[in-house]
């Protein structure tokens, strides 16, 4: 579904991403872990052609994203709260997503309503512009919104943090059922290794841009991944 | 708002350079000194009004200072000291410094002339500190903008109708303190006395939830389901007409259609040359070029968003441009009563109107794609240059100055009537071409968007 190949970005000389191949087969739940600066959200903005590679390419579906456009119908994300609109309620915002993605208010509506556990009250019908929210509750409004219009590709990028515990066992049955379930491909990144390791088939541990581990998830996974970043404090 | 900004300076130093002989010529009889202070009564009044509107204490700005270890009184002097630099208090220098060296040049006592400058700082000073005493009293209340309008009203009222004379009492006082710079002393006490008053009300007031929390506001909706008529762009539409209302900086574009609008009433009675197409431009296109100069500043704060999502550039701009245009039509029927003073003007307008639409529309548009300044929606809205470059003041000129300079070189050549036809086959043309240039642009908006993102991820 997504392959990447030969795919490097530098700022100023300086190598912040550099992956020779990495294939994503369809349907995967795909973790990628790493410390701050290992490249993870530069690699999911390549995804996104919000940024240039400096070599290489991803293609997703066999369309190469920084040359066509039509990827988009089939994608999408939440990256950062950059990607809420600030005035808009969050029903205004999961219609104008709706809009974007050719879907009307009765199938944004249905869709929404499937979540309202993991709203718990606190996103729809607040009659609060998503600006005035808590840092949690936009990211809740900001996952939702990223799965509307049946995409077939997901990407959320710290998709666990600033959410309470509830919302946190919530979230991952969600991911768990669109990857097995709907066949969707999910790529999640996170900084919490307990909640990647329990929701992805598959954790890419990435360090300075470069793939260090590529694990499929089994029972071991956890303290291989602990024992490792434990490790890395110690060089 | 940097054109604004801009505009202002220069109003206040034409009013100081301009002062002196206007008030010789109006007033023949009497010194133009003593005219001048006789006015600044009502000047007092009007900057108190303006400020209640516009200034706003920069407290926010102290929240980091209050975990760290400084003291409650020194955080409290920092933001009051900080307030006495805003853009309102240096304003009033514009005007003030040339009126003083004109009086000097004209062989005034330095000395007093000096002390009433002075004087002039210092009652500026008082506006501002006392501007956020009635901001926090009538803070509590519903209507909160009535006390000082009562206030403002009730003194311009007592003034008027000469049950007291206070801007009489007020320019002998002025007068006096001049001529005897011991009076200084007065203006001063009352200064330090409004400045404890504001430190007392503020140091009680700076905790987390009350004066420093972030006010949540109460959501205005409504469906705008009148903006299906566009077809596809209506989705955008309707996110602009809410970036428009719920946001302070671009609803301030809004109010700024009245001061546009009511500008001929200053420029038309006055013999016009090119002016007729400056007027007319202005008044027309006021919101174009207000709303128009930061596209697409104004969606920055969401622009990842935008442009991972499955849009058409092409339906982006569109919705703008249509904004724009529909703004124009408006504002020219609103202009239509200018007609008064002359059926010129009404044609004028027009011209300007279909220049606006045909041209004006297209190289704002255009400006735009090498915007790389981002602009936070949440802060305010007067005197806020956040978002103004370089790229704002250049493409003023091709907005104003050009139609100005075509108009003018064709009424001097030719005739008015040949002046306002070649507007009017410039507009025209414009959008007969509107396709093609809709898709120049679009591909110059594709062509930076890679570094409209980067620039817009940063924090300026």
């Amino acid at each position: 579904m997504i392959t990447t190949t030969n795919l490097s970005k530098k700022y100023n000389g300086k190598q912040v991403l550099n992956i020779a191949h990495l294939e994503i087969p369809k349907g995967q739940s795909f973790g990628l872990v790493g410390n701050n600066g290992a490249g993870k959200t530069t690699y999911f903005s390549l995804l996104l052609d919000l940024i240039q590679p400096t070599t290489g390419d991803i293609k997703s579906n066999n369309i190469q994203v920084n040359l066509s456009e039509d990827w988009k119908s089939f994608t999408s994300s939440f990256i950062d709260e950059s990607f809420l609109i600030g005035y808009l309620t969050a029903e205004e915002y999961f219609y104008f997503i709706g809009e974007l993605r050719g879907q009307n208010k009765a199938d944004v509506d249905a869709l929404v309503n499937q979540f309202e556990d993991f709203f718990h009250g606190e996103i729809l019908k607040q009659k609060k512009y998503l600006r005035d929210l808590s840092k949690g509750n936009q990211k809740k409004a900001g996952i939702v919104a990223a799965l509307i219009g049946n995409p077939e590709v997901i990407i959320l990028d710290e998709p666990f943090a600033n959410l309470d515990p509830t919302t946190q066992i919530r979230l991952k049955n969600i991911i768990k059922d669109l990857a097995e379930q709907k066949g969707v491909t999910v790529l999640v990144s996170s900084h919490d290794l307990m909640h990647v390791t329990d929701v992805c088939e598959r954790i890419v541990v990435l360090e300075k841009g470069e793939i260090i581990k590529d694990i499929a998830t089994s029972g071991e996974t956890l303290k291989e991944l602990e024992s490792y970043f434990a490790g890395s404090l110690e060089i | 708002m940097g054109f604004f900004a801009l505009y202002f300076i220069i109003i206040f130093l034409a009013l100081g350079v301009g002062m002196f002989p206007m008030l010789k010529k109006i007033f023949p009889e009497s010194d133009p000194f003593v005219m001048f202070n006789s006015f600044i009564f009502y000047w007092i009044l009007g900057d108190l009004v303006i400020r209640f509107f516009f200034q706003k204490l920069p407290v926010m700005s102290v929240k980091p200072l209050l975990t760290l270890p400084i003291k409650r009184k020194k955080v409290v002097n920092f933001v009051l000291g900080k307030s006495a630099l805003s853009f309102f208090n240096f304003l009033p220098l514009f005007a003030i410094v040339p009126f003083g060296v004109t009086l000097i040049s004209k062989e005034y006592n330095v000395s007093m002339v000096l002390v009433w400058m002075l004087t002039i700082v210092i009652f500026t000073l008082i506006n501002n500190y006392l501007n956020f005493i009635i901001e926090s009293l009538s803070s509590k209340t519903e209507l909160s903008f009535l006390p000082i309008i009562l206030i403002a009203g009730g003194l311009f009222a007592l003034n008027h109708f000469g049950i007291i004379n206070i801007s009489e009492l007020l320019a002998a006082g002025i007068q006096s303190i001049a001529n005897n710079p011991l009076f200084l002393i007065i203006p001063i006490l009352i200064l330090v006395g409004l400045y404890l008053f504001n430190f007392k009300i503020l140091r009680d007031k700076l905790f987390l939830d009350s004066s420093l929390k972030t006010k949540t506001q109460e959501v205005y909706a409504s469906n705008l389901e009148w903006t299906k008529k566009f077809g596809d762009i209506a989705p955008f539409m309707q996110l602009d007409l809410k970036l428009l209302w719920r946001n302070k900086r671009p609803k301030s574009s809004v109010w700024m259609l009245f001061l546009g609008l009511s500008y001929g009433v200053f420029i038309y009675p006055n013999p016009l040359g090119a002016m007729y197409a400056f007027g007319g431009i202005i008044i027309t296109g006021i919101f174009l070029i207000n709303f128009g100069q930061f596209i697409p500043a104004w969606d920055s704060g969401y622009y990842k968003m935008l442009m991972s999502q499955n849009i058409r550039y092409k339906q982006y701009l569109k919705s703008k441009y249509t904004l724009m245009t529909l703004s124009v039509i408006i504002l020219f029927v609103l202009s239509i009563p200018y007609v008064y003073f002359g059926w010129k003007i009404l044609l004028a307008h027009f011209a300007a109107a279909i220049y606006n639409i045909g041209v004006n529309t297209y190289v704002i548009l255009l400006g735009g794609s090498f915007n790389r300044k981002k602009i936070d929606l949440n802060q305010r809205a007067a005197f806020n240059f956040q978002g103004t470059g370089a790229v704002q003041w250049i493409i003023g000129l091709p907005l104003i100055v050009l139609p100005m300079g075509i108009f003018g070189i064709a009424k001097w050549l030719f005739s008015f009537e040949i002046g306002i036809s070649v507007l009017i086959f410039l507009g025209v043309l414009g959008i007969i071409l509107h396709e093609k240039l809709m898709k120049f642009i679009t591909n110059k908006y594709l062509n930076s968007k890679y570094k409209m993102i980067a620039a817009f991820d940063q924090d300026n």
